[in-house]
């Protein structure tokens, strides 16, 4: 009898963290949806995820038990909400290994942490001007960092999300900064070949997105974070597709900044995070200004909290910020690295079942190597909204449009483009419904 | 859901097959021309139309534009609608077109007003297509304006 070896360094995957499937699904009470007389297939996970049960109950919960605001109150009901509100803080820090819950701000969603950021820039780029024409004796207290103005530059890139491009685009407009952008190879990944030119002794900030809501492909930031170290700019990183589908770990990625929306990883809508190193967010000067934010406040001026609160003025989404926390709990019981892993053989299986299709066009990377499981394509030449209806029509949700990426699609000729986007609750049958579908599409418009 | 009342074979057949379709130069000597162009932001749909008048009657109104087959197929019955008609006439189309698709289905379509226009009665059923219908519709009357005929376009939302 002979054996066959496997030869050494062959990856076998038996050391991979699974889960069921079916049971997860049961956890999500919409997926037993019918729409228009089929089952749901919500292909639509990287525009808004679903929410378990587990979220739902202390979203619920919170409100029917422990309902009171937050670091104001000495009552029981005021302490209990505190406690709910600050140990979300803790689950996130420590979902996103962050050496400190204080690191972790909580905002409305990804766009409010990134416009955070721009505005602490464009604040103290304002304070130090009026700072040095009033009194030029007198220190403006403005961090090097923060302060931009003609001559400076901001990098970004030209896969970002239009979250990621608009706040910039207003930052620069506002101080006289130059806004300059990484462009994006025929493959759909990051063209770094002009690094070292784009991201110099002049750049103050590299904002980028982590992984690319329209186009799936996940950046290698390495590089990009030497470069940027050596200049001694700062880097912030959208990571809103990537927190939800990958283990994230902050002093892994050596980023300055990371952002992420708590409505795509099965928490509710309504917040979001800003992380950011201690000592940076301790040098921001504050943007939204009321209560919470505050050490001392006279009529004549106002001294500030150190962060997060510096940075969460007025009544936060307290329940909100509770349910994340909720989420996070789930996510950490399945597994990131177990959700990872079931989108990755999602995302090879939908990569070769699209392929089959005739005339269907994928933008992005195509093969299941730096990327995550959102899908963008084109079906000949029908219109995506078309496209979106036909499936839609057979219980098949995706979304259809620019994807708040225009500049993707115009980098690739396309007025709009049709985007499947997988979870951790997808399954390779709603896949092959979004196949069938297609033929369906292709029936109607052939 | 019925796709069939959404994607009508009149609504199909425009669409592969589209009317007067491409932006044209006025050919009488004394009309003025007016053009507009319009995008849908939500899924960038856009289509330029030019009007081509002398104040009594439309000579011409051509378009280009890229997009859905709802949007496209509607610049084509819009040709075919308003091309040669009065402008007092053009309008009252208009507004019975604009009226349908604001009807949330609710509103039966007058066939002697709006020929093929009839059978984006479907589409108005659909209230996140509305704007792929009305998109040509509202660039023709941001059109007419510049050439001097019609009412302020602003009094539609589209």
């Amino acid at each position: 009898m002979t054996t066959i070896a496997i030869p050494s360094g062959m990856p076998q995957y038996d050391d991979v963290p699974r889960y069921d499937v079916a049971a997860v699904r049961a956890d999500f009470p919409i997926l037993d949806r019918e729409i228009n007389g089929h089952p749901l297939v919500y292909l639509d996970s990287a525009n808004t995820s679903h929410k378990p049960r587990q979220v739902l109950d202390v979203l619920r919960e919170h409100y029917e038990r422990h309902n009171a605001n937050v670091s104001r109150s000495v009552h029981t009901l005021g302490t209990e909400a505190t406690e709910a509100y600050e140990a979300a803080r803790g689950k996130v820090a420590t979902f996103v290994n962050a050496p400190s819950a204080d690191e972790v701000v909580f905002t409305k969603n990804s766009t409010e942490a990134i416009n955070l950021v721009a505005y602490a820039f464009s604040n103290a780029s304002l304070r130090s001007a009026a700072a040095a024409s009033s009194a030029p004796s007198r220190a403006s207290g403005t961090d090097e960092r923060f302060r931009l103005g003609p001559g400076d530059e901001i990098v970004i890139s030209e896969m970002e999300h239009h979250s990621n491009i608009v706040p910039w685009q207003l930052l620069a407009e506002r101080t006289g900064a130059t806004l300059r952008w990484f462009p994006v190879t025929d493959n759909g990944r990051l063209d770094e070949s002009g690094l070292a030119d784009l991201v110099n002794e002049r750049t103050k900030i590299v904002s980028l997105v982590h992984m690319s809501n329209i186009l799936g492909t996940v950046n290698a930031t390495a590089r990009i974070t030497a470069r940027v170290r050596e200049v001694g700019a700062l880097l912030l990183l959208d990571c809103s597709q990537s927190v939800p589908h990958m283990p994230i770990d902050v002093v892994d990625l050596d980023a300055d900044f990371i952002v992420f929306t708590g409505h795509k990883m099965c928490g509710p809508t309504g917040i979001g995070v800003l992380w950011g190193r201690a000592e940076l967010l301790a040098a921001m000067p504050p943007v939204l200004g009321g209560g919470s934010m505050i050490e001392t406040v006279s009529m004549g001026g106002s001294t500030f909290a150190a962060p997060p609160a510096r940075f969460e003025a007025g009544t936060p989404p307290i329940a909100e910020a509770v349910a994340l926390g909720a989420a996070v709990d789930y996510l950490t019981g399945l597994g990131m690295r177990a959700i990872q892993w079931h989108e990755k053989q999602l995302t090879a299986y939908a990569l070769d079942a699209l392929g089959s299709v005739p005339g269907l066009r994928i933008f992005g990377p195509e093969v299941p190597v730096g990327r995550g499981g959102t899908i963008s394509f084109a079906l000949a030449d029908v219109h995506p909204h078309d496209v979106g209806q036909v499936l839609d029509s057979l219980g098949v949700q995706v979304r259809v449009g620019h994807h708040c990426a225009r500049p993707v699609c115009t980098r690739f000729g396309v007025p709009a483009m049709t985007r499947a986007s997988f979870y951790l609750y997808t399954t390779t049958d709603e896949i092959d419904a979004l196949v069938a579908g297609l033929e369906q599409v292709r029936k109607v418009f052939g | 859901m019925q796709l069939e009342s959404l994607y009508q074979e009149i609504i199909l057949d425009h669409y592969k097959h589209p009317h007067g379709r491409g932006l044209r130069d006025a050919t009488e000597p004394d009309d003025r021309v007016g053009e507009a162009h319009h995008v849908n932001p939500t899924c960038g749909d856009e289509v330029t139309v030019r009007v081509a008048t002398d104040g009594e009657v439309l000579h011409d109104v051509s378009y280009d534009g890229m997009g859905c087959s709802i949007s496209q197929a509607s610049a084509s019955v819009l040709h075919e609608l308003l091309t040669g008609r009065d402008t007092a006439e053009a309008y009252r189309v208009h507004e019975a077109f604009v009226a349908l698709l604001s009807g949330r289905g609710q509103v039966t379509p007058d066939e002697e007003v709006l020929g093929d226009g009839v059978a984006f009665e479907g589409v108005a059923r659909y209230p996140a297509r509305v704007k792929c219908a009305l998109l040509p519709w509202m660039a023709f009357k941001d059109a007419a304006a510049r050439a001097g005929v019609g009412a302020s376009p602003s009094e539609v939302k589209a």
